[in-house]
């Protein structure tokens, strides 16, 4: 009997990494980059797949979880879970990137992407932060050039720039957390930190401490939270439309989904609140500075993508509800970090399918302010449905995906005692229906007059996919869920 | 399983018409809204339950399995229909036909967005009122929401931007109102008493008795009295009870003709019908308590809403606040607690739904025809338009509550049931000022009609005034026929209602 290797999502990213290379550099002046998306959507495709059927089929990843190459990895409910949604949204990308790209050289792009996809499975599974970091880095360079892609472009340059600066930046407050980390408990795996923390930290408490800071800031940079968010509006409204969404989504979800693990696994909140390092307090704190700063940036915005930047900081806000509501006497911790891991995933088709307009419309010459929008209902009437949709659902409006997801990950909340938190997410969530309706009534209500040329087809098509996406996630919310939520009350077994 | 396969047939009807060609999405809608048509007629004909949907009673076309887990609760998909929900169903396939067919003249743009945009709001019409679960009903109640924006939106009038912000903002602000009274309820009072939010189940948890906790320092009577005050105020909004109706005239006067007929017709009975549900099933103990308030809202709201209508020069405008008034009655029908005011009160939200339909409709086939609404600026249309008249009129005599049609029957039964309401303290004072608001309607109907209506044509007007066509007068017939066919024989519908609220009543005779 042949069995697959546990890490078989992760390598097949890899694997179709490699063959885009492979392919561009024996053809590199082919202008006609439907095979690159080929290979990119079928590899994605493949891992997307495999890691639907690890995580359904009766292999026993799911609950139990394995752990491979001396434990620096670990292949596990939470990490198959993460590595569907990645490649769902690499899918997307990958298809709008080849309209969207039109006649430049998709290959690194695309190796670039997947590379970065590879690296957020990887982030997904790391059990030790040795893995941890260099999968980070392996998610972040590929993504300084994305950003960068559009060479001629000042906009792209300058994106690319800033967020390289800092990234770097960020990237070296983490790796010196790391050690400070190693240095208080003589180890990177895991578990034996964690171990190192329940059996007391002594006079190492204070480096521990600040470690942990430090290890947070590497996440809150990746998932573009207070106070390490001010790259993402940069970054986002001058990198191309797809690599934006690819980001916003993808990398976002990334960093969240190493932050669950290295907290929940690695600093056991009953030993570090113990010890005097309430990370669920601090948590708390940057959740509603999170949610309260992107949604009112969100408000003034005159751009509609920039606006979108913000409102993506705004949902790290709430996700990051599923960290803040985690305590050691609760027994509810599993459910409302599964809440706001399904959060991401129908996050990953609404934000990514909000993107893929705005690049929709960047491609057809649409301007970006809200106005420019204007009378595009009219005009291109399956578009503007699926980009209505979407950013209906991003506000949390009941019939989409966006409503249960929240609707979870407040009722976990609750039960974990934090009204407070409560009533100010709920109060930034209506206050997202202003900005986002904006949109909505640009496109609808107002008259417009704009020259469009065609309607690209895999640009198209990324779109639909999104769309049913976040129509399917209302009724097809009770399997996610429940995965998603067994998923992550196993980390805490 | 019928009704969950009329449900989505609806849904894709909507998509189909959203997708076909604008000459001919006309046609499409009203040919496919026929299926949801027919189908609710076949369950009329074969309704088969009894008692009431959230006390135990018999439900026809029952569907029930799980969905979802939400914090130790159990999501489930149910439906079911009661003598309560099997009539306002009816009510929402047949207007939602007619109000397609009245939308051939007036609509003239984007038709395949307006026909599936009408269709799509049916499918979650009937799925708000079928739902028996809180979420489900929730997420139907809700989307019916967005269609409405768009409508209003895209298709209203000068300020229509204005009014659809101004509808969609106030009714999503009393909808998280609800939902947070009602959360607060089952989550915090009920809480394990109960593992579903079915809501029969809630219902006959909170009407056991003793189920409810205490819950953020709020002792269990005062938990519920915040919770009913949340969801009264939410569903009031929708109704509307004056002071809360003010985006209902912005909403009518810029919303397109058949948009009108559905908000006027359907959207305001899911206020009330919520509250029925709701406030006077969950919590009467609590209802009975501020009867007098909700008494005196609803005498306001009809008195209220005659004199604003009677100051009106829109003819459209005349028709909103006119709905402000009837749907006051149907307030203190539901209030009165006895079996003739509760029957009175749901028969009222039919027969309401007709009537105003009606009128909806035959003002805009006027103003199709004359370009105007203002009552100044036209007299002598019976010349013009005999038919049109004809029917406008007959549907002002319904609003006026003359006998043999719907509306006699529902206003009638309300003031026997509210006359008689042990519930309302000095019962006959409210119901006796809710009664002058006839006078006031009649009044207001007579003086408009009598200055559009009668007299010499005059209409300032570089265009020929004559009969509507065929198909804008057609709905107005058929609706006038079933105002009539139900004020002779209310007990095509009054006989199952009934029998749905006779667990809820004893209040009186």
């Amino acid at each position: 009997m042949v069995t697959a290797p546990p890490l078989t999502p992760t390598f097949l990213l890899g694997l179709t990494a490699l063959a885009v290379l492979l392919y561009d550099s024996v053809w590199p002046d082919s202008s006609d980059a439907s095979v690159l998306t080929g290979i990119s959507v079928v590899g994605s495709l493949a891992s997307l797949g495999t890691a639907g059927w690890f995580l359904t089929a009766d292999t026993g990843l799911a609950a139990e979880g394995i752990s491979l190459y001396a434990d620096a990895v670990v292949v596990d409910g939470m990490s198959l879970f993460f590595t569907a949604l990645f490649a769902a949204v690499t899918i997307l990308v990958s298809l709008a990137a080849y309209d969207y790209f039109g006649g430049g050289n998709r290959g690194e792009l695309y190796g670039l992407m997947l590379l970065a996809t590879t690296g957020m499975s990887l982030m997904a599974s790391a059990n030790s932060l040795a893995t941890a970091f260099v999968a980070l880095e392996l998610v972040s360079l590929p993504s300084y050039a994305m950003v960068a892609f559009l060479k001629d472009d000042r906009g792209s340059s300058e994106a690319g720039l800033k967020y390289f600066l800092i990234g770097a930046l960020s990237s070296a407050i983490f790796v010196f957390g790391v050690s400070l980390i190693y240095g208080a408990t003589g180890s990177l795996l895991l578990p034996d930190v964690a171990a190192a923390f329940e059996s007391g930290l002594g006079d190492r408490t204070g480096i521990a401490g600040v470690g942990v800071l430090m290890v947070a800031g590497g996440f809150l940079f990746k998932t573009a939270a207070v106070p390490f968010h001010f790259w993402a509006p940069e970054a986002y409204e001058g990198a191309p439309a797809p690599v934006s969404a690819y980001l916003s989504s993808a990398s976002k979800a990334a960093g969240f989904a190493l932050a669950f693990r290295v907290f929940v696994v690695g600093f056991p909140i009953g030993a570090a609140t113990g010890a005097g390092i309430d990370w669920a307090l601090l948590f708390q704190i940057l959740a509603v500075a999170t949610m309260v700063l992107g949604n009112f940036a969100a408000a003034t915005q005159e751009k509609v993508k920039r606006m979108l930047a913000y409102s993506s900081i705004g949902h790290a806000g709430y996700v990051l509800i599923g960290l803040a509501a985690i305590s050691a006497e609760a027994t509810t911790n599993g459910d409302v970090m599964g809440a706001a891991m399904a959060h991401l995933l129908v996050y990953g088709f609404m934000n990514t399918g909000a993107f893929l307009f705005v690049a929709l419309a960047e491609n057809w010459g649409v301007g970006r302010r809200f106005e420019d929008y204007n009378g595009l209902g009219a005009e291109k009437p399956f578009a503007a449905v699926a980009m209505t949709a979407f950013l209906f659902s991003l506000a949390g409006v009941p019939p989409l995906g966006g409503f249960f997801s929240k609707l979870f990950l407040f009722a976990g909340a609750v039960e974990a005692g934090l009204w407070w938190l409560v009533v100010i997410a709920v109060i930034n969530s209506s206050l997202s229906l202003y900005y986002y309706s904006r949109v909505v009534r640009a496109m609808w209500f107002e008259e417009g007059e704009h020259d469009l040329a065609g309607a690209p087809t895999a640009l198209y098509a990324a779109l639909a996919i999104a769309l049913v996406g976040t129509v399917l996630l209302l009724p097809g919310f009770g399997p996610v869920i429940e995965t998603a939520q067994e998923a992550a009350t196993a980390l805490f077994a | 399983m019928i009704i969950e396969t009329l449900i989505g047939f609806t849904f894709v009807a909507a998509l189909v018409t959203f997708l076909v060609p604008d000459e001919v999405a006309n046609r499409v809608g009203a040919a496919l809204s026929l299926v949801p048509l027919v189908g609710t007629l076949w369950m009329w004909t074969q309704f088969d339950g009894s008692g009431n949907a959230l006390t135990g009673g018999t439900l026809a076309f029952e569907t029930q399995f799980d969905l979802l887990t939400l914090s130790g609760y159990q999501v489930q998909w149910f439906t079911g229909l009661d003598g309560i929900s099997l009539p306002l169903v009816v009510l929402t396939a047949f207007l939602t036909t007619l109000a397609i067919v009245s939308a051939w003249t007036p609509i003239d743009t984007r038709q395949s967005q307006f026909y599936g945009l009408m269709l799509f709001m049916e499918a979650n019409l009937l799925g708000m009122f079928t739902a028996l679960d809180f979420f489900v009903w929730f997420v139907f109640w809700e989307a019916t929401l967005l269609p409405m924006y768009f409508l209003i939106g895209v298709w209203g009038g000068p300020r229509r931007k204005y009014a659809a912000i101004k509808f969609f903002v106030y009714t999503n602000v009393a909808s998280l109102l609800m939902f947070v009274g009602f959360v607060a309820l089952t989550f915090g009072g009920l809480g394990d008493s109960i593992d579903t939010l079915a809501l029969p189940e809630v219902a006959m948890a909170l009407n056991a008795g003793g189920n409810v906790s205490s819950f953020m320092g709020l002792a269990p009577d005062t938990l519920k009295l915040a919770a009913f005050l949340a969801m009264f105020v939410g569903f009031a909004v929708k109704v509307p009870v004056a002071p809360l109706h003010t985006w209902l005239p912005d909403a009518h006067v810029e919303a397109p003709t058949p948009a009108s007929v559905m908000l006027a017709g359907v959207l305001l009975k899911m206020g009330t019908y919520a509250m029925l549900r709701f406030n006077f099933t969950m919590l009467p103990d609590v209802a009975s308590d501020l009867a007098i308030l909700i008494a005196a809202l609803g005498a306001f709201s009809v008195i209220y809403g005659a004199i604003l209508a009677l100051a009106q020069e829109d003819l459209k405008r005349i028709v909103a606040y006119s709905s402000v008034s009837s749907m006051g009655y149907v307030l203190l029908g539901l209030i009165a607690f006895t079996e003739f005011g509760v029957a009175g009160a749901t028969f009222q939200m039919i027969a309401h739904g007709l009537i105003s339909g009606l009128m909806f409709m035959a003002v805009g086939v006027i103003y199709n025809t004359t370009h105007t609404r203002m009552v100044g600026d036209m007299s002598g249309l019976a010349d013009r338009m005999p038919v049109t008249v004809g029917i406008l009129i007959a549907g002002a005599f319904g609003y006026m509550g003359l006998p043999l049609m719907a509306g006699f029957a529902g206003e009638y039964f309300i003031f026997v049931g509210s006359f008689h309401s042990t519930v309302i303290p000095s019962a006959p004072l409210f119901t006796a000022a809710a009664m002058f608001g006839i006078v006031i309607v009649a009044g207001y109907l007579l003086l408009a009609m009598q200055r559009t209506l009668f007299g010499p044509f005059s209409l300032d007007a570089d265009y020929e005034v004559g009969p509507a066509p065929f198909h804008d007068v057609a709905p107005l017939a058929v609706l006038l026929l079933a105002v009539i066919a139900l004020g002779v024989a209310p007990d095509l519908f009054l006989d199952m209602i009934q029998n749905a609220i006779a667990p809820l009543v004893g209040g009186g005779a």
